[in-house]
C-alpha cells in the first residue's frame, strides 16, 4: 500500500464519521473568529438556542475594520464600530478567548494564531476568512469557510466535508539574492493559474520550501487560496517545532515532549503519491510584480506588461484587455516604468516581523520618493509592532518618510479608512489585486516587502537586486 | 434553507472569467451584522457609476447601462451564466446572500471557486459546473435570443435549453439531498452528537495538548 501524504494524515486524524459516498464529518480543533464573518453566525446560534460546542477552541479578535491611526481610541465609522462592538458583546456573552482593541496581542487573526501558539501542528483550523490557509505552514489542515459553516463549527465542532484531491508543488534549488517567499508563491500562481489548485489541497515541498523560515512558509500557504486551493500546507520540521516552543498556548513540560514527537510524523511518506505534481526551479525565479487584476497576471520585474493581441484564447484575451483598461496600462510597458502613488507594507501575507525587517533593510538611511502620496507600514499584530519598535525598525521607516501605523488588515482590503483613490497605483505586499480591492478604482500591484520598499524609494518599480 | 427542486428561469450572462467575490459584493457592505440588505448592491462597482455605501437608496443611482444586470432584457433573471473560476477570492458568504436576495437561484459556469461553491448550497443556490464548450454555446444562445430561459431539474440533474437539448450535470449526493429538502445541516450533524463526543474522548487520550 502506498504511503500517506501529509494531507491524508491530517484528514484521517480528524474523521468523526464517513458516509459510503465519502461525505465526512471532520472535527475542528481551532476556530479563529473575526468581526466581519461572525455576527450572522452568532445570531444564528442565538435564534436556534444553541451554545458553542467547545468554546475553548475559539479565539476571537477584530482586525478587518480596525483603524490604524497611531494611538486611536474609537472607530469613527459608525457601521464599522457597531460590527466590532457586536464581536465585543458576543465574546463577552459567550466568554470566549478574546483580544479586544487595546490589547497588544490583538492583530490580524492569521498573524496572531501562530504567535500565540493557538496554531499548532496537526490541528484542523478554520476561520471565516479565505486566508486561513496561512496556518498550513505548521503542518496543519487549515482552510477558510463561509458564515454558515462558521455557525456549523460553533454549534457542532465539525464540518461536513469531502476530501479534496492532493497536489504537491515542489520547489527545489536555491533562491537568488533578493528573491523571497512572496516571489515563489506569485511564480507558482503565474504557472498554475488562479484556478490551478481548485479542488485540491496543496502541499508545498522541496528544498527551497524547507529552506524558508516559518514566516516565509506562512506567506506561501497564505496565498494557496489565490491559486484556488482552500488549503496549503508544509511538512513539520525542526523549524516548525522551534517556532511553536514556548508560545503562550503551546503545550509544556511532558506534554510538550509528547506533542513534539507526534509532530515529527507530520510529513508525507516517501512513497506517498499525489493526484498532481508541479515542480519549479527556485534558481530561475525572479522578483515578481503583478500587472493585472488577478494574482495570476504576474511577471518578473524585468518583464513587461503583456500584449493581449498575442493571446490565442478569446476568454483570456478579453480578461487581459479588461485588466489593462482597469489598470490604465499599455501592452509592452516595462514593469519598471510603472509609476506609483502609494506603497503598502503589511497584511496577513507579509505583515510579520521578518517582512518588516526585509523592508527596513532596503530602506535604511534612504528617503521615500517625493512623487509618492503615501507609504504605509502596518504591522500584522501588536506584538509584531512591539518587536519592530524594540529593534528600531519604526525609526528606520519614519525617517525614510513611511507612516508607522497600528496593527490590522488595513489597506489590504480597505475596510477601514486606509484606501487607494481611483486611478492610483499601489505597490502592495498583500494578496489580491482584484478590481476595487484596495479602494474603488485603485490599481494594485502585488510584490514582496523588499520590492515594495525599493519601489517606495524610487517612486516606480525597480529590481531590488540592483538597488 | 429554501429548497431547490426545479427552476424555469430567465438567464443573465456575465461574460467575465475569474469573477471574484469582491466584485460580487464590495467590502463596504461586509460591515453589516445582518444577513439581508445586499441584493441592491450586487456587483455594485460594475452596476453603478457612483460609489455605493450600505443603506443607500439605489433607485436613483446612475447605472452603467452596458452591464448585463442593468439591461432590460435581463430583468427578472434567476439563472446566472458565468465563466471559469466564478466566485474566486474571499470567503465572504455575503456574495451568495447578495445573489440570492437579487433573485438568482442557480449559477452555471465551467468552474467555481471552492469556498463560494460550498457557500452557495447553504443559502439554497445551485451552482452547476458544465463543460466550457457547453457554457460557450449557452453564452452565444443567450446573446442571440432575448428572453432566453433554461430549465433546471435538480432531481434529474439536467439543464434543458429552449430547443429541447438536455445537459446532465454532476452534484454531490449529500448536497443534492439537502437542497431538494431544504435541510439545515447543523440539525443533521447534531444527530451524530454521540459520535462527536466519542471522537473527542479518543482524541483527548491520544493528543491531550489539543484539549489543554
Amino acid at each position: 500500500m502506498a504511503g500517506k501524504t501529509l494531507y491524508d494524515k491530517l484528514w484521517d486524524a480528524h474523521v468523526v464519521r464517513t458516509d459510503p459516498d465519502g461525505t465526512t464529518l471532520l472535527y475542528i480543533d481551532r476556530h479563529l473568529v473575526h468581526e466581519v464573518t461572525s455576527p450572522q453566525a452568532f445570531e444564528g446560534l442565538k435564534l436556534t438556542g444553541r451554545q458553542p460546542w467547545r468554546r475553548e477552541s475559539m479565539v476571537a479578535m477584530a482586525d478587518h475594520n480596525t483603524p490604524t491611526d497611531p494611538g486611536f481610541t474609537t472607530i469613527a465609522d459608525p457601521v464599522s464600530r457597531l460590527q466590532v462592538e457586536t464581536l465585543d458583546a458576543n465574546a463577552r456573552d459567550l466568554k470566549l478567548r478574546y483580544f479586544p482593541i487595546g490589547d497588544q496581542r490583538r492583530g490580524i487573526v492569521h498573524v496572531v494564531g501562530p504567535e500565540q501558539g493557538a496554531t499548532l501542528p496537526g490541528m484542523t483550523i478554520v476561520c471565516g476568512d479565505s486566508h486561513t490557509s496561512t496556518h498550513g505552514a505548521f503542518a496543519a489542515l487549515a482552510f477558510g469557510i463561509g458564515t454558515s459553516e462558521v455557525e456549523h463549527v460553533m454549534a457542532t465542532q465539525c464540518l461536513i466535508q469531502k476530501k479534496a484531491k492532493s497536489m504537491l508543488v515542489r520547489v527545489d534549488g536555491q533562491l537568488g539574492p533578493g528573491v523571497t517567499a512572496k516571489d515563489i508563491i506569485l511564480a507558482i500562481i503565474g504557472k498554475i493559474g488562479t484556478a490551478g489548485g481548485t479542488g485540491y489541497a496543496i502541499e508545498f515541498g522541496g528544498s527551497a520550501i524547507q529552506a524558508l523560515s516559518m514566516e516565509g512558509r506562512m506567506t506561501i500557504c497564505n496565498m494557496a487560496i489565490e491559486a484556488g486551493a482552500r488549503a496549503g500546507m508544509v511538512a513539520a520540521d525542526d523549524k516548525t517545532i522551534e517556532y511553536v516552543k514556548g508560545r503562550p498556548s503551546a503545550p509544556q513540560g511532558a506534554l510538550w515532549e509528547r506533542a513534539a514527537a507526534a509532530w515529527r510524523e507530520l510529513h508525507s511518506d516517501a512513497d506517498a503519491t499525489f493526484d498532481q505534481v508541479v515542480t519549479l526551479d527556485a534558481a530561475v525565479i525572479q522578483p515578481q510584480v503583478t500587472w493585472g487584476t488577478s494574482p495570476e497576471m504576474v511577471t518578473s520585474v524585468d518583464g513587461a506588461v503583456p500584449d493581449p493581441s498575442r493571446e490565442a484564447d478569446p476568454v483570456k484575451r478579453q480578461s487581459m484587455e479588461q485588466a489593462l483598461r482597469y489598470m490604465g496600462l499599455q501592452p509592452n510597458t516595462p514593469m519598471t516604468q510603472i509609476k506609483l502613488d502609494r506603497v503598502f507594507i503589511g497584511s496577513c501575507t507579509n505583515g510579520r516581523i521578518e517582512d518588516l525587517r526585509a523592508a527596513a533593510a532596503v530602506i535604511k538611511g534612504r528617503k521615500v520618493a517625493s512623487s509618492l502620496k503615501q507609504a504605509l507600514v502596518v504591522p500584522g499584530s501588536g506584538l509584531v509592532k512591539q518587536q519592530a519598535e524594540a529593534e528600531g525598525l519604526d525609526k528606520v521607516f519614519t525617517a525614510a518618510g513611511f507612516e508607522w501605523r497600528e496593527q490590522g488588515c488595513s489597506m489590504c482590503l480597505a475596510m477601514n479608512a486606509d484606501r487607494l483613490l481611483a486611478g492610483e497605483h499601489c505597490a502592495s505586499t498583500s494578496n489580491r489585486n482584484f478590481e476595487g480591492r484596495q479602494g474603488v478604482g485603485g490599481r494594485t500591484h502585488l510584490v514582496s516587502p523588499a520590492m515594495a520598499a525599493a519601489a517606495a524609494l524610487a517612486g516606480h518599480f525597480v529590481d531590488v537586486r540592483r538597488f | 434553507m429554501k429548497a431547490f427542486t426545479q427552476l424555469d428561469g430567465l438567464v443573465v450572462a456575465v461574460d467575465r472569467a475569474n469573477v471574484d467575490t469582491d466584485a460580487i459584493i464590495p467590502k463596504q457592505f461586509l460591515k453589516s451584522i445582518k444577513r439581508t440588505g445586499f441584493g441592491d448592491f450586487l456587483f455594485d462597482e460594475w452596476r453603478y457609476h457612483d460609489h455605493g455605501e450600505p443603506g443607500m437608496d439605489c433607485s436613483n443611482r446612475p447605472r452603467r447601462t452596458e452591464f448585463a444586470l442593468n439591461q432590460p432584457r435581463y430583468q427578472g433573471a434567476t439563472i446566472l451564466l458565468g465563466r471559469e473560476n466564478f466566485g474566486c477570492g474571499s470567503s465572504r458568504e455575503h456574495a451568495v446572500w447578495a445573489l440570492e436576495e437579487y433573485g438568482i437561484r442557480c449559477m452555471i459556469a465551467p468552474s467555481f471557486a471552492d469556498i463560494f461553491f460550498s457557500n452557495s448550497f447553504k443559502s439554497g443556490l445551485l451552482p452547476i459546473p458544465l463543460a466550457a464548450e457547453i457554457v460557450d454555446r449557452l453564452f452565444r444562445e443567450v446573446e442571440a435570443t432575448p428572453g432566453y430561459r433554461l430549465r433546471v431539474d435538480l432531481a434529474a440533474q439536467t439543464v434543458t435549453t429552449p430547443g429541447g437539448e438536455t445537459f446532465r450535470f454532476e452534484v454531490d449526493p449529500f448536497r443534492k439531498e439537502c437542497l431538494l429538502n431544504g435541510w439545515d445541516d447543523i440539525g443533521l450533524t447534531l444527530r451524530h452528537a454521540d459520535e462527536i463526543r466519542a471522537y473527542e474522548t479518543r482524541r483527548q487520550h491520544d493528543t491531550p495538548w489539543l484539549f489543554a
